[in-house]
């Protein structure tokens, strides 16, 4: 019954995107694995590693484009349900280095050993259990957006403001998250881990297993995102981005429907970070940086704004992009690149790439009719 | 007995005084010059103390040559070689004929050094220049040497100034509470005064009070500290208010210019803090071009950048603003975005300009140093951005008010369509504000290279501050972004000492995400129609 919710409406776009994602979460490693390096299909580790890394990105894209593509809330702080996420995970894979540390402490990380600490913070209790580490990953950051927007909502903080309180709660983390006090590794963040659930994190075979379960979890969290958006539910929220004083007067209750949204994508955000730390291997307050939520902001933007499939795509894209253009002669010139791109985006695809690829395609099929115009999201 | 024999009989009994007096300076100073011969270092620091407390009159050429290791001595007698290389008798101050043969240089060791200090302390006490004499006396309430007791009280006794006269008996004060056999009476007098004095100092004197003292005058000693105490604790607090003073002037100069483009347009300038990056680059331009062409200018370097740091940021606001948001007026979220982008842009043709390391802006002499206000440590350049944010303020609040333009802004802040039907040609409205926002944020880089690293990162680390500070103080009223700004400065230096800076910064981003709930619009928000617009 739940898949019949979840499939329900599924369109063409949607049906193709959940394709290629299945399709690549089954070939890609067993390519990966199977072939011999001399295969044109053959598939090598690095460039493994470094689109698990893009699909990570492409679900906190997802996440962000429920709350800012239907809901209206930009958020800026979204990298730090990211990053809190990654941080859980990075706890759990910090217990599981043991007494393999350069300091051999059974019981403390490095870090905390350096710092001469002489036992574990009770905020790093139960951590070397998997299955706590995971409700935290998806506990953490849903209690903070929870807390955060039932302040927020409740209060009708709306807008540029809630996006400037937003930056400014992922800029506090950040501070907090620096401090070598806090107990998570300060400066340096959490590294050098060594397995997980028993396996060997820099194995090949962890390393495609991890890719093709970041492709189901992006397939999961887009069918979530999706089933929210084409319910009933998904009604109202739409209808509190486009006039949010409207549906309030016909007697919704604004602030739960967006507490409600919000909640669930800073959990899929986390996710998608406790998914992204075992594939880079660290996991550092940097990600806390208000810069990378603005950038997660514009890969949906590119992509396509209430799109969802387009906010992946778009994440896809620009970290190609960046992998691409910072890694040769050209690295000085990314950020003119980047730049260029949210003024190019804002500009003049208001509906991102796949919003305007769509537009055309409709066009070109029926030539003489208007394109079915979607009211275009309102702020 | 007759008068006459009386007389005469005291004149004798104060002839005989004299006599032994003068001859028992004689003695004393043959002591000093025969231990001086000897050589060793206890007999050194002893003839230093008899020479400085029986002000024999060569003492301080002595001591200055025995620091300097020039002091001779041997069998033959005790000389100083001179700075210029000739030679004097140590004992009359007579020049010598020729360099004295069997005498070699005294020896020093830590002690001696400490008792040769102690003594050019003591020697300084009867410097002719005031200001000397102050510090001589400072010199000698640090150290208390009680070897110096009878040379401050004849100085106490001949001082004119007052200033050096406090001094002079602030270091009495020391000595009498140090000295082990001091009068009682005198102990309290001398509490009294290092009361008075309360700073640091005079606590660790109080302090050196010894275990023997009488419980009436520990009593006193407790009070006297209790006191010194809280005037201490009361000028900390009054420093740190200065401090945070002095921040939220940076955050006013900062944060004012956004404030007018957010209060007028509604338009969130991502971009803000690279116009501040922009005018500190200027100023380090301007000031690479007086170095190279014009050195004697240089004290003038900054009131030379201030225009052309206006001018440079404002050109690069007004031309951002007719390129890119003129075009997303009505979708502010989307504004942001793009001048987030420009930011980028800026950061990096700044990077690709100049490098990406920190540049050197040199400060005009006027802005270096520092004076002290009573207990306050003020240093002039943080003195000099408070009236220059001051300055700055009222200038802008002044073309608000008093100009055209001003009156024109606020018709469009107010009612943008009206303002319009009434002939306002709101487009040109919208540039000119733009870059007077964009051009005082410039204004704010000069004044910020004299305090921060001039980098190309100078922009970020100020621009969510300087939202911080205008969400709370509220759009389209300058004098909320002047108390949001001096709000946010001195919480933020207040709480520094009790949770440290990070912690403290923390805590206050967490009460304006509490206070954003309270009042969405800021403290002094717009009322009326404007609001939902």
């Amino acid at each position: 019954m739940i898949t019949r919710f979840l499939l329900q409406n599924m369109d063409k776009r949607g049906g193709i995107f959940l394709a290629i994602l299945l399709g690549s979460a089954v070939l890609v490693p067993l390519s990966n694995l199977l072939l011999p390096a001399s295969s044109p299909f053959h598939v090598p580790t690095s460039t493994l590693s470094l689109w698990g890394k893009y699909l990570c990105y492409a679900l906190l894209a997802v996440s962000l484009d429920l709350v800012w593509g239907y809901c209206g809330i930009l958020s800026l702080g979204h990298g730090a349900f990211f990053a809190l996420g990654g941080y859980a995970m990075g706890m759990y894979l910090m217990r599981q280095i043991g007494s393999r540390g350069v300091y051999g402490n059974p019981i403390l990380p490095d870090f905390m050993v350096f710092l001469n600490w002489q036992e574990l913070p009770w905020y790093w209790w139960g951590f070397s259990s998997f299955p706590f580490a995971m409700l935290m990953v998806l506990a953490v950051p849903g209690l903070l957006a929870f807390v955060f927007g039932w302040f927020a909502f409740r209060s009708r903080v709306t807008g540029v403001y809630l996006s400037i309180i937003t930056q400014a709660l992922t800029y506090a983390l950040l501070l907090a998250f620096f401090r070598n006090d806090m107990g998570f590794g300060g400066n340096n963040g959490l590294t050098d881990f060594k397995d997980i659930l028993g396996f060997n994190i820099q194995a090949q075979a962890t390393r495609a297993a991890l890719f093709s379960l970041t492709c189901i979890m992006l397939a999961a969290g887009f069918l979530i995102a999706r089933g929210i958006v084409v319910s009933k539910l998904g009604k109202v929220v739409t209808a509190i981005r486009d006039a949010e004083s409207r549906t309030r007067f016909l007697g919704y209750r604004v602030d739960r429907f967006k507490l409600f949204v919000f909640t669930v994508s800073a959990c899929m955000a986390g996710v998608a970070g406790a998914l992204y730390v075992p594939q880079v291997g660290i996991i550092n307050p940097s990600e806390f940086a208000p810069a990378n939520s603005i950038e997660t902001v514009i890969w949906v933007a590119v992509g396509g704004r209430g799109t969802l499939v387009g906010a992946a795509l778009g994440a896809v894209v620009v970290n190609w992009a960046k992998t691409l253009f910072t890694s040769g002669f050209m690295a000085p010139y990314w950020l003119f690149a980047l730049g260029g791109l949210f003024v190019v985006v804002t500009l003049f695809l208001p509906k991102g790439i796949l919003g305007t690829a769509e537009a055309i395609w409709a066009r070109r099929r029926k030539p003489d009719s208007t394109p079915a115009a979607e009211p275009a999201p309102a702020e | 007995m007759s008068l006459f024999h009386r007389l005469k009989h005291a004149l004798v009994i104060l002839v005989a005084l004299v006599a032994a007096s003068v001859a028992s300076i004689a003695q004393t100073a043959d002591e000093a010059f025969t231990r001086l011969a000897a050589d060793s270092y206890s007999d050194t620091s002893r003839a230093i103390e008899i020479l400085v407390s029986s002000a024999h009159p060569n003492a301080a050429l002595i001591v200055e040559a025995l620091n300097d290791g020039r002091l001779l001595a041997g069998p033959g007698g005790v000389a100083v070689k001179t700075a210029a290389g000739g030679f004097v008798d140590a004992r009359t101050g007579q020049a010598l004929p020729a360099a004295p043969v069997d005498m070699k240089p005294v020896r020093l060791n830590n002690a001696v050094r400490r008792a040769v200090q102690a003594a050019l302390g003591g020697l300084g006490l009867l410097n002719p220049d005031p200001a000397k004499r102050t510090a001589a006396a400072e010199a000698v309430f640090k150290s208390r040497d009680a070897g110096l007791l009878p040379i401050v009280e004849a100085a106490i006794g001949k001082e004119t100034n007052p200033r050096a006269l406090a001094a002079l008996r602030q270091a009495q004060a020391a000595i009498l509470i140090a000295k082990p056999d001091t009068q009682p009476l005198d102990r309290f007098a001398a509490i009294e005064v290092l009361r008075e004095r309360a700073d640091q100092d005079a606590l660790a004197t109080l302090r050196a009070l010894p275990g023997d003292a009488t419980p009436a005058l520990k009593d006193a000693q407790a009070k006297a500290i209790a006191t010194i105490e809280g005037r201490l604790k009361l000028w900390a607090a009054a420093q740190n208010l200065w401090y945070g003073l002095s921040l939220g002037s940076v955050l006013l100069l900062a944060a004012i210019g956004l404030a007018i483009t957010f209060g007028v347009m509604g338009v969130i300038n991502m971009a803000h803090g690279e116009m501040v990056m922009l005018g500190a680059y200027t100023t380090f331009v301007v000031q690479e071009l007086i170095r190279n062409h014009a050195p004697w200018l240089f004290d003038w370097s900054l009131a030379i950048a201030l225009p052309a740091a206006f001018v440079v940021a404002g050109a690069v606001g007004i031309a951002i603003e007719r390129g890119v948001i003129r075009f997303l007026y009505g979708r502010p979220l989307e504004t942001l975005l793009a001048t987030w982008g420009i930011s980028l842009i800026l950061q990096q043709a700044v990077r690709t300009a100049f490098g990406p390391t920190n540049r050197e802006v040199g400060a005009p002499s006027f802005m270096s140093g520092a004076f002290e206000l009573g207990g306050l440590a003020i240093t002039y350049n943080r003195l000099w951005i408070i009236v220059f944010a001051a300055l700055v303020f009222a200038a802008l609040l002044a073309i608000l008010k008093l100009t055209p333009m001003g009156l024109q802004m606020r018709a469009v802040t107010q009612n943008r369509r009206m303002a319009s039907a009434m002939g306002i040609r709101t487009g040109r409205i919208d540039a000119l504000t733009f870059g007077l926002g964009s051009g005082v944020a410039g204004l704010a880089g000069v004044a910020l290279s004299q305090i921060d690293n001039v980098s190309p990162n100078l922009g970020q680390s100020y621009i969510i501050d300087s939202f911080m500070v205008v969400v709370f103080g509220g759009v389209g009223n300058l004098w909320g972004t002047v108390v949001g700004a001096m709000t946010l400065g001195v919480a933020n230096k207040l709480l520094e000492p009790y949770a440290g800076a990070v912690l403290g910064k923390i805590a206050l981003l967490v009460c304006i995400i509490l206070f954003i709930q309270k009042r969405p619009r800021g403290l002094f928000a717009l009322k009326g129609r404007a609001v939902e617009a």
